[in-house]
């Protein structure tokens, strides 16, 4: 709750910049307001206060992920001071971003699915307009439409699924529906329900994984990805594959791991089928894409179907290895951007040939990029690996053999085009650029980034331990 | 104690690298890698001849997947431990004629590969031992992509990809171990060897993991990387493949692939020898018609691990004895003669054998050492090569007679491509290339001095490093014969 209530502040102060003429130091206020909110945020640890007659709770489980949030926005803020420069509407950005922050927040820690519609709805509005924030670049207004049509509709499955489980069980507290299906046995089951709303709750629940799914770009409902993530800004592109990415799984978890635990079969196996659909996808077609955005943009799709096997596996190993698996993706893909940003003020473009001659002009910055490709490809001693390797081990404890391998070969298909770039960067002598120079806020970024990779690969026990 | 500082002293030594200025790298990764050995002697001389695994490190790593850092030494990890620690410096000190574009970083990979590979000799934890066999792939790898040949990025990439998949198939193989350990799931090696899982499972573990390691020592059929790989690699980066990493995957059947699934093995193993038998015979025709020395060499390679693990297969005394001993001369060879091969094309710019001969007149030092380690390599009595082949043999024969008489082919092809190539490149006349041919300097003897100590130590007097695998490997069968 801290931390949400940091972040509105933050975010009106951000607004109020604009009439009392401080924008210059905003930038220093936001980092510091939110490093402020991570530690108000831990300081809830254990606590599992629930608010508003129980619209939300702050359990362990919703303060980790917060916190895992609230990192990679710190670490975000680092990475876009450019698109808070250019523009005339700092502020403005400012305080979407932080709004949409407070949503992921909501996001997280609902109670109630109402909350979860207010926070979806919270987090996305922002997230539309700062996709069309390069108010002159076509594309970015392309995206800004396309996001804003299928979010929209998206999130009506949503309302309509959450208007059925009402209608079935006559209550929006997740723990209420949840004790419906367990009223007497104490063993979770449908034939609990009255009979006469079980088909509202089938339709519900099945209406609600739509909404959700178009919200992690799970296949088939992924079609919109590729297009706003490589139309947006790059620093909101980043902001999306990493910040809403994991919110929106925090949110799918809760959900189903919380109210439906009643007809585990029958959604898994429909997860289970939109699982192996997304990872095929997603690693089959990022291997043809030229650009590391656009890369990027499908092999998320890719690293959308690993999470979805924490949800299908549904043992005690998967809140755990999902927290880890969003921290650490989101954390390599920061770095990632970090180092696309670079190449793009240097080169013009993020075609693999950009790459061309990094670790001769800059051995460091070429270092960085290598430890977040082998982490999103999943190679040891990073995080990555320990991530793909939780979520892997999960799924396999509930015996989903057969996944977990189609899993391991769209790894391995992964470490192609994710070493495309590693490869690229050790290529190419013959250009004698001008050298790169890093500005320090970078310098610290990257650092910072790899080096948390690195400690998460070395003890992943650290996040593991936080929710076992 | 000892065990923690062997796997950690090269890490750290690669991290000391980076802030030194100057020309000074060399000597200073040198240093640092007799000092490892050194290092290494010691703890070979506290080093008791018992079965059991010394100098036990055992700390929680991840606690809730029940993975430790469980680390010790037993007789083969030792011998295993002495190939590393002896063959890197030879191998540091083999580069001193060659000026790298970036020293620092190579000498760094090569020094932090070299901790990997000293954790996967070491590792008595799975998991433990899949991260360090991943963290001795990396370093390797950007040895080869970035100094190797022209075609590097192709065919290293090849050899990323094959070995990958070999490691994922073992860590898919391990996980399932896991989950079948009783009560509280553990990663642990000795809880693995007392699972006894049934006959069919066991053929599953057993092809998982015998890929995995095949794809690494190469045998026949998953062999296709590593001629590529050999030639195009900067020449200590195959040093370090053939002299020490290929080991991992022999050390890999014994330390993993043995003790876990014995029934795999009964009912599979011959399906495996009769893969590996292939792989001698195959390797030694076309290494027989090969114009690259460098080639020629690779594919001898493909031959004589062949035969090790053909030998260790047999599951006799004998045969794991002998693959024990061979895999050392194998490795002290192999850097010996890649080393050569390097200082020929130093000086000629060019391997192509026909092109080469008549060095013996011009460089009759560099020709006697090529001799003697030709000679260990083809496994002339009084060599270290003999003893290795004759145990292996002893041990095919034990298993199936007619194993042995193919198997024996090795012999006689070794023989005769490597007398072929020798003859072709250091006897008969000068020609326009090895016209000039200066005869070798002081680093390059100091490589080879040690080499041939070892191939005539290991020749004439084996029997302190058979003592040393003895006791272990009795215990291994006797684990397994329960």
């Amino acid at each position: 709750m801290n931390a949400l209530i940091i972040l509105s502040v933050i975010g009106f102060i951000a607004l109020l910049s604009e009439i009392f003429n401080f924008r210059k130091f905003l930038s220093a206020v936001v980092l510091t307001g939110i490093a402020i909110a991570f530690i108000a945020n831990a300081c809830e640890w254990n606590t599992a206060i629930s608010y508003y007659h129980r619209m939300m709770v702050f359990d362990n489980y919703a303060v980790a992920f917060t916190g895992v949030i609230l990192l990679v926005a710190f670490l975000w803020f680092i990475l876009s001071p450019g698109f808070f420069k250019e523009e005339t509407s700092r502020s403005d950005h400012f305080t979407l971003i932080l709004f949409s922050l407070a949503g992921a927040v909501v996001m997280i820690s609902y109670a109630n699915m109402t909350m979860l519609f207010l926070g979806i709805e919270i987090l996305s509005i922002p997230m539309y307009v700062l996709a069309g924030s390069k108010k002159s670049d076509l594309r970015s207004n392309e995206a800004a439409v396309k996001y804003f049509l299928l979010g929209a509709f998206a999130t009506c499955f949503l309302l309509f699924g959450i208007a059925l489980i009402y209608g079935a069980t006559g209550s929006f507290d997740l723990a209420e529906i949840r004790g419906i299906g367990y009223r007497v046995t104490g063993t979770p089951s449908i034939s609990l329900y009255p009979i006469s709303s079980i088909p509202l709750f089938y339709g519900g629940v099945i209406m609600m994984m739509v909404g959700l799914a178009f919200k992690i770009s799970a296949v088939p409902f992924h079609f919109w990805t590729p297009d706003v993530y490589d139309g947006s800004p790059d620093v909101i592109t980043a902001f999306m594959a990493t910040i809403v990415k994991t919110a929106a799984f925090a949110a799918f978890f809760r959900l189903f791991f919380t109210s439906f635990t009643a007809i585990i079969p029958n959604w898994s196996i429909i997860l289970w089928v939109m699982a192996i659909l997304t990872i095929i996808t997603g690693n089959l077609t990022a291997v043809f894409q030229h650009g590391l955005k656009r890369m990027l943009a499908y092999s998320s799709i890719a690293h959308a179907g690993y999470m979805l096997l924490a949800l299908i596996a549904m043992n005690n190993l998967s809140q755990s290895s999902l927290l880890l698996y969003t921290a650490s993706y989101s954390i390599a893909t920061i770095a990632a951007f970090a180092v696309m940003i670079i190449v793009i003020n240097k080169k013009g473009n993020d075609d693999f040939d950009s790459f061309r001659g990094l670790a001769k002009n800059n051995p460091f910055v070429a270092l960085v990029m290598c430890i977040a490709m082998f982490s999103l490809a999943g190679i040891p001693p990073t995080a990555g690996f320990f991530a793909k390797y939780f979520i892997f081990s999960a799924a396999m404890q509930s015996h989903h053999i057969g996944l977990v391998i189609i899993a391991v070969a769209g790894s391995l298909v992964g470490v192609y085009y994710y070493f495309r770039v590693v490869i690229a960067m050790f290529q190419g002598e013959e250009e004698a650029l001008e050298k790169i120079m890093l500005e320090p806020s970078y310098k610290f970024l990257l650092f910072i980034t790899s080096l948390i990779i690195i400690i998460l690969g070395l003890f992943p026990s650290l996040l593991i331990n936080l929710l076992h | 104690m000892i065990t923690l500082i062997l796997i950690f002293f090269p890490l750290l030594s690669a991290l000391a690298l980076f802030p030194v200025k100057g020309k000074n790298i060399k000597i200073l990764a040198l240093a640092f890698s007799i000092i490892e050995f050194i290092l290494c002697l010691v703890a070979a001389f506290q080093f008791e001849n018992n079965a059991m695994p010394q100098f036990m490190v055992d700390v929680p790593w991840i606690v809730s997947l029940g993975i430790n850092f469980k680390a010790g030494i037993d007789g083969i990890s030792m011998l295993l431990l002495l190939l590393t620690t002896f063959l890197v410096p030879l191998i540091i000190l083999s580069s001193f004629q060659n000026e790298y574009k970036n020293p620092k970083l190579f000498y760094a990979l090569i020094l932090f590969m070299q901790s990997g590979l000293m954790g996967v000799f070491t590792a008595l934890d799975g998991f433990l031992f899949y991260i360090f066999w991943e963290m001795a792939l990396i370093p390797i790898y950007f040895i080869c992509l970035l100094w190797g040949g022209q075609e590097r990025i192709r065919i290293t990439f090849k050899f990323f990809i094959y070995t990958l998949l070999g490691s994922l198939l073992m860590l898919v193989a391990l996980t399932y171990l896991y989950l079948q350990t009783p009560g509280k799931h553990t990663f642990d090696l000795l809880a693995f060897y007392s699972l006894h899982l049934d006959r069919t499972t066991q053929g599953w573990i057993f092809w998982a993991l015998f890929i995995a390691f095949a794809v690494k020592m190469p045998v026949f059929p998953f062999h296709t990387w590593q001629p590529d790989t050999y030639t195009d690699a900067p020449p200590q980066g195959t040093m370090l493949l053939s002299g020490i990493m290929l080991k991992m995957g022999i050390y890999g059947l014994v330390r993993l692939l043995m003790p876990i699934a014995p029934l795999g093995l009964q009912d599979w193993g011959y399906i495996a020898i009769i893969l590996s038998i292939i792989g001698i015979v195959y390797a030694s025709c076309i290494a027989f018609v090969q114009k690259d020395v460098k080639r020629l060499i690779a594919y001898s390679s493909i031959a004589h691990v062949g035969l090790i693990s053909a030998g260790v297969l047999t599951f006799t005394l004998q045969g794991l004895q002998g693959g024990m001993l061979q895999m050392f001369s194998h490795g002290v060879n192999v850097v010996g003669l890649f080393f050569i091969i390097d200082i020929i094309q130093k000086r000629t710019n060019t391997r192509t054998i026909t092109d080469l001969g008549g060095i013996r007149l011009s460089a009759p030092l560099l020709a006697s050492f090529f001799m003697v380690i030709m000679l260990g390599s083809i496994g002339l009595p009084l060599t270290n090569g003999f003893i290795g082949e004759f145990l292996l043999f002893t041990g095919i024969f034990q298993y199936n007679p007619i194993f042995a008489a193919i198997s024996g082919l090795t012999i006689i092809l070794g023989a005769v491509y490597m007398l072929k190539a020798y003859q072709n490149t250091m006897l008969g006349e000068k020609n326009r290339i090895t016209a000039i041919f200066p005869d070798l300097v002081l680093s390059e003897k100091l490589v080879l001095i040690p080499i041939v100590i070892m191939i005539f130590w290991f020749g004439i007097y084996p029997k302190p490093f058979l003592q040393m695998t003895e006791p272990t490997i009795k215990n291994l069968i006797t684990i397994i014969g329960k």
